[in-house]
C-alpha cells in the first residue's frame, strides 16, 4: 500500500506537469490573468515598489505581453522564483512566463524543454568586492569565499573561471539576491558574483555604493531573455514578438508617448504594421490588431524601459553598451514586421 | 463392521463466493487486489503519458555527467570535474555526519535536559522547563536560521585577525578562530601518515597529512581499547563475586586499555595538530566549521533535545516509586538506584520513541537548504535537478535515500530496544 500512495504522489505531480502544455493563450485569456514568473526582488529589474506594485526592466516584459494578450497590463499575477524554482514553476504550468533575468544556454533550451523568445539584456558576470579588500582583479581572489546563486549558470561559470585559472575558492551557496546582499554585508563572503547587471542593481541598494567595487573581468556570456515552455509555438510567437515590437519600437521612434497618433499619422509602413494600422499581423497572431500598440503605450518602447528602470538616470545606471540598438553599435536587432 | 457413507458431494456454486462466508474472505481479497493494481496500472501510466507530452524521458544517465559546480564542505575527494553521482555521494555523507553529530548531542542534551527537570531544585528545574517548551514550540527552521545568522552577523570577519592591533584574536591559546564565516579548530595531522607524505622541496622534511588508513587505524585501536577495558571489568567482578575482594587498581587498568594503544598508535604515525593560520582572504589548516553546519547541527540538537527530554522524564516517571524504595530499603546509594534500577526499566518505555526523534532529525535535517548547508537534499535534490532538469528521477533517489536511512535507523533502534525490552521467561 505505501508504494501505491508513493507512486500515486509521483504520478499526482506529473500530472498537473503534464496537463499544462498546449493552449496557453486560450488558458491565459479565460482566466484574465497573466502568470509571471520574476526574481524573488532585484531592484530595477524585478522589486515591488513602496506601493507594492512589482517594476524593473524584467517587469516591464510581463506587463507588455498581458497588454498585448489582455489589454491591461495589472492583469498580471507576478510569482517570485529563485533560481532553484523557476524552472520547475515554469515546467509544471504554474507560470505562463518566465522573465527572471535567466541565461540562454543550449541545455537550457533543448534538454529542459523550454522556448527563449529572444534576449532582453546581453550581459556578463562579474564579481564585486569591498573596496576596502583593495583587490583590483578577479586574479587576485585565490582563497576567497564567494557568494553564489544556486542553480545558475555563474555557479558553473565560477567553477570554470577558478579552475581554469588554478585558483581555488570558498562557495557559499545562496537562495536569493537579497540573501547573497545580506551574507555579503556582513562579510560572510569576500565576493559576491553574478550577473554584472544584477550586480550593479544590488550595489545601487548598498547604504554605502562607493565602498564597493565590480571587478573589470566579464568571465562570461550571459544572454538574458524570458522564456516559454516548449511545445505550444503559438504562446511562444506572442511573447516573442511581443518583445520584438518594443525593441523595434525604439528603433522605429515609436513611444509611449506618441504610439496613439504615430500609427495614424505616419508615412512609415512598417510601423503602420507594427502598429496594425495596416495588415493583419495581429491576426496571425491570434490576438486584434492593435495589441503590440497597447504593449508600448502600457511600458514604451525598449529604450523607455531601459532608461526608466536601469539606465543611466536611475540610481543603478548601467550604460546601454552591448544593449544598444544595432544602428547604434549595440547587438538590439529586431526581426522585421512584415 | 461398520461401514462409513459420504455425505453427498454438493457441487460448487458460483454464488457461494458471495453468500458462503468460508469464500467470502477470499473473493473481497482478490476483488480488492485487483482494484489496487489496476489504480497502480492507471497511475504508471498516467506518468508515462505526462511525461512523454512534457517531452521529458526517464532516465538516470544523467548521474554519471560532469556536475560542473562546486562543493564547499566534502568529506571525499570531489572536484567540479567529478559526476553528478560523486555529487550525490559528498551530499549523503553531509547528511549523514548532520545527522550523526545531531542524534549525539540531542541525546545527551535531551538526557540531560531530562533529568534535571525532575530535580527537586526548582530554579533547576523552571530553567529545564522553559528550555524545553521553548524549544519544542518554535519551528525549528527558525532556530536553524537565529543561529545562523548570530554567527554571521556578530563574529569578526576573517581580516579582523590581522595586523597588530587586530580587532579579534583568537582563543584557546591561538588555536581555535570564531569568525563569521564559521569556527576553525586545530586539526590532528600525522607525519608519518599511511597514506603516504608528500616532501617539503626545500627542507626535506615530511608535511603532515592526515589519511583515511590513519583515522581508521586510531579508531580501530580506541574501539578494541573499550573491548579490552571492558573485559577487565569483567574479570574484576567475577573475582569480586568468588573471592568477595575486588581486585586492587582495575580503574587503572581499564583507563590503561584505552588510553596506551592510542597513545602509542598517535606516536608512531608521528601526530602533532595543525593549527588554523590567517592566510589570503580566509584561515587555513585545521577544520572548518562552516556557519551552515554549525547552526543545523546546533539547531537540530537543540530542537530535538527538548523531544527527548521529555521522552526521558515520562520514562523515569513511569518506573514505580516502589521500586526506588525497594532499592533504598536494600540499602543502595542514590546512583546506584538510579543506574542499576530505575534507569533500566525506563530504557523500556523510552527506545522506542526515542526510534522516532532519531529519525525525525535526520529528515529533518533536509531544513539544511535553509542555510546553504550542503546536504543531499541540497546537492542532488537541488543543484543537480536544477542543472540537468531531471526532477522525477532525482525526487526519487532522494526519497530512496532517505527511506533507507530510516529504515536502516530503525532496524539498528530496534535491534537495540529488544536488547533491553523486557525478557519474559
Amino acid at each position: 500500500m505505501k508504494k501505491s500512495v508513493f507512486l500515486g504522489t509521483i504520478a499526482a505531480t506529473a500530472l498537473v506537469a503534464g496537463a499544462a502544455s498546449a493552449q496557453t493563450l486560450a488558458e491565459v485569456q479565460e482566466r484574465g490573468v497573466l502568470n509571471c514568473g520574476v526574481t524573488t526582488g532585484l531592484t530595477g529589474f524585478a522589486a515591488p515598489n513602496a506601493e507594492g506594485e512589482w517594476e524593473g526592466f524584467d517587469v516591464a516584459v510581463c506587463r507588455a505581453v498581458a497588454a498585448a494578450v489582455l489589454g491591461d497590463a495589472s492583469a498580471v499575477e507576478f510569482v517570485p522564483t529563485t533560481g532553484q524554482t523557476r524552472f520547475t514553476a515554469l515546467a509544471s504550468g504554474e507560470i505562463d512566463l518566465l522573465a527572471r533575468n535567466t541565461t540562454w544556454t543550449f541545455s537550457r533550451d533543448v534538454d529542459l524543454a523550454f522556448e527563449f523568445v529572444g534576449i532582453n539584456y546581453y550581459d556578463g558576470q562579474g564579481f564585486m568586492v569591498p573596496r576596502e579588500l583593495g583587490v583590483s582583479s578577479a586574479l587576485e581572489l585565490d582563497g576567497a569565499t564567494v557568494c553564489i546563486q544556486t542553480g545558475t549558470t555563474t555557479e558553473l561559470n565560477l567553477a570554470d573561471f577558478f579552475a581554469s585559472n588554478n585558483m581555488s575558492y570558498e562557495p557559499v551557496p545562496i537562495e536569493t539576491n537579497a540573501e547573497a546582499q545580506q551574507q555579503y554585508l556582513a562579510g560572510a563572503c569576500d565576493v559576491y558574483t553574478t550577473d554584472a547587471s544584477g550586480l550593479a542593481a544590488t550595489r545601487a541598494t548598498f547604504e554605502d555604493p562607493s565602498a564597493h567595487v565590480v571587478l573589470p573581468e566579464i568571465v562570461s556570456k550571459e544572454p538574458l531573455g524570458p522564456l516559454v515552455r516548449h511545445g505550444d509555438n503559438e504562446w511562444g510567437d506572442i511573447a516573442r514578438w511581443t518583445l520584438n515590437a518594443l525593441i523595434a519600437a525604439e528603433e522605429l521612434g515609436v513611444t509611449s508617448a506618441n504610439v496613439g497618433e504615430i500609427g495614424a499619422s505616419t508615412e512609415n509602413p512598417e510601423i503602420r504594421r507594427l502598429l496594425g494600422t495596416e495588415g493583419d499581423l495581429g491576426a496571425m497572431l491570434g490576438l486584434d490588431a492593435d495589441w503590440a500598440a497597447r504593449a508600448i503605450a502600457a511600458v514604451g518602447n525598449y529604450g523607455e524601459i531601459f532608461e526608466g528602470n536601469i539606465g543611466e538616470s536611475t540610481p543603478i545606471g548601467l550604460a546601454r553598451g552591448l544593449n544598444a540598438q544595432w544602428t547604434d553599435g549595440g547587438l538590439l536587432y529586431a526581426p522585421p514586421f512584415r | 463392521m461398520a461401514t462409513m457413507t459420504d455425505p453427498p458431494a454438493e457441487g460448487f456454486r458460483l454464488s457461494q463466493l458471495l453468500y458462503d462466508t468460508r469464500y467470502r474472505s477470499a473473493t473481497i481479497q482478490v476483488v480488492a487486489f485487483f482494484l489496487v493494481m489496476a489504480g497502480l496500472v492507471w497511475l504508471v501510466n498516467n506518468v508515462v503519458i505526462n511525461l512523454s507530452a512534457a517531452g521529458k524521458d526517464f532516465d538516470f544517465a544523467f548521474l554519471n555527467s560532469r556536475a560542473g559546480y562546486d562543493i564547499n564542505q566534502r568529506l571525499i575527494e570531489y572536484s567540479n570535474d567529478s559526476t553528478h553521482r560523486r555529487a550525490a555521494y559528498v551530499g549523503i555523507l553531509n547528511t549523514l555526519l548532520v545527522a550523526f553529530l545531531g542524534c549525539i548531542t540531542a541525546t545527551i542534551l535531551g538526557v540531560i535536559a531530562g533529568v534535571l527537570r525532575l530535580s527537586k531544585n526548582w530554579i533547576v528545574g523552571r530553567l529545564m522547563t522553559v528550555y524545553v517548551e521553548g524549544f519544542r514550540n518554535i519551528p525549528l527552521l527558525l532556530w536553524i536560521i537565529v543561529i545562523f545568522a548570530i554567527m554571521t552577523e556578530s563574529m569578526p570577519q576573517p581580516r579582523d585577525f590581522r595586523g597588530e592591533d587586530a580587532e579579534a584574536s583568537m582563543i584557546l591559546g591561538e588555536s581555535v578562530a570564531v569568525t563569521n564565516r564559521g569556527i576553525y579548530i586545530p586539526n590532528l595531522v600525522f607525519t608519518r601518515s599511511l597514506g603516504g607524505n608528500e616532501v617539503d622541496a626545500e627542507t626535506g622534511a615530511a608535511i603532515a597529512s592526515a589519511s583515511f588508513a590513519d583515522l581508521a587505524l586510531l579508531v580501530a585501536v580506541i574501539v578494541a581499547g573499550f573491548f579490552a577495558s571492558g573485559y577487565i571489568g569483567r574479570r574484576a567482578t567475577a573475582t569480586q563475586e568468588r573471592t568477595g575482594v575486588r581486585p586492587p587498581g582495575v580503574f587503572w587498568m581499564r583507563a590503561g586499555a584505552i588510553i596506551l594503544p592510542a597513545v602509542i598508535v598517535l606516536v608512531a604515525l608521528g601526530a602533532t595538530l595543525d593549527y588554523p593560520q590567517l592566510q589570503g582572504f580566509n584561515f587555513s589548516g585545521g577544520i572548518h566549521l562552516r556557519n551552515s553546519l554549525i547552526a543545523l547541527w546546533f539547531a537540530l540538537s537543540l530542537y530535538t533535545g527538548a523531544f527527548i527530554a521529555e521522552i526521558v522524564r515520562a520514562g523515569i516517571l513511569s518506573v514505580s516509586k516502589g521500586q526506588t524504595e525497594a532499592s533504598s530499603a536494600l540499602g543502595m546509594r542514590p546512583s546506584w538506584t538510579m543506574n542499576l534500577v530505575i534507569l533500566p526499566q525506563a530504557m523500556r518505555v523510552i527506545i522506542p520513541p526515542l526510534i522516532s526523534q532519531f529519525l525525525n532529525l535526520t529528515k529533518n535535517s533536509s531544513l539544511a537548504l535553509a542555510v546553504g548547508y550542503m546536504d543531499v537534499r541540497s546537492t542532488l535534490g537541488g543543484i543537480t535537478i536544477n542543472q540537468t532538469g531531471r526532477e522525477l528521477e532525482g525526487m526519487l533517489l532522494l526519497g530512496g535515500f532517505y527511506l533507507l536511512t530510516s529504515l536502516i535507523i530503525s532496524l539498528f533502534m530496534n535491534i537495540y530496544n529488544n536488547s533491553v525490552a523486557l525478557k519474559e521467561r
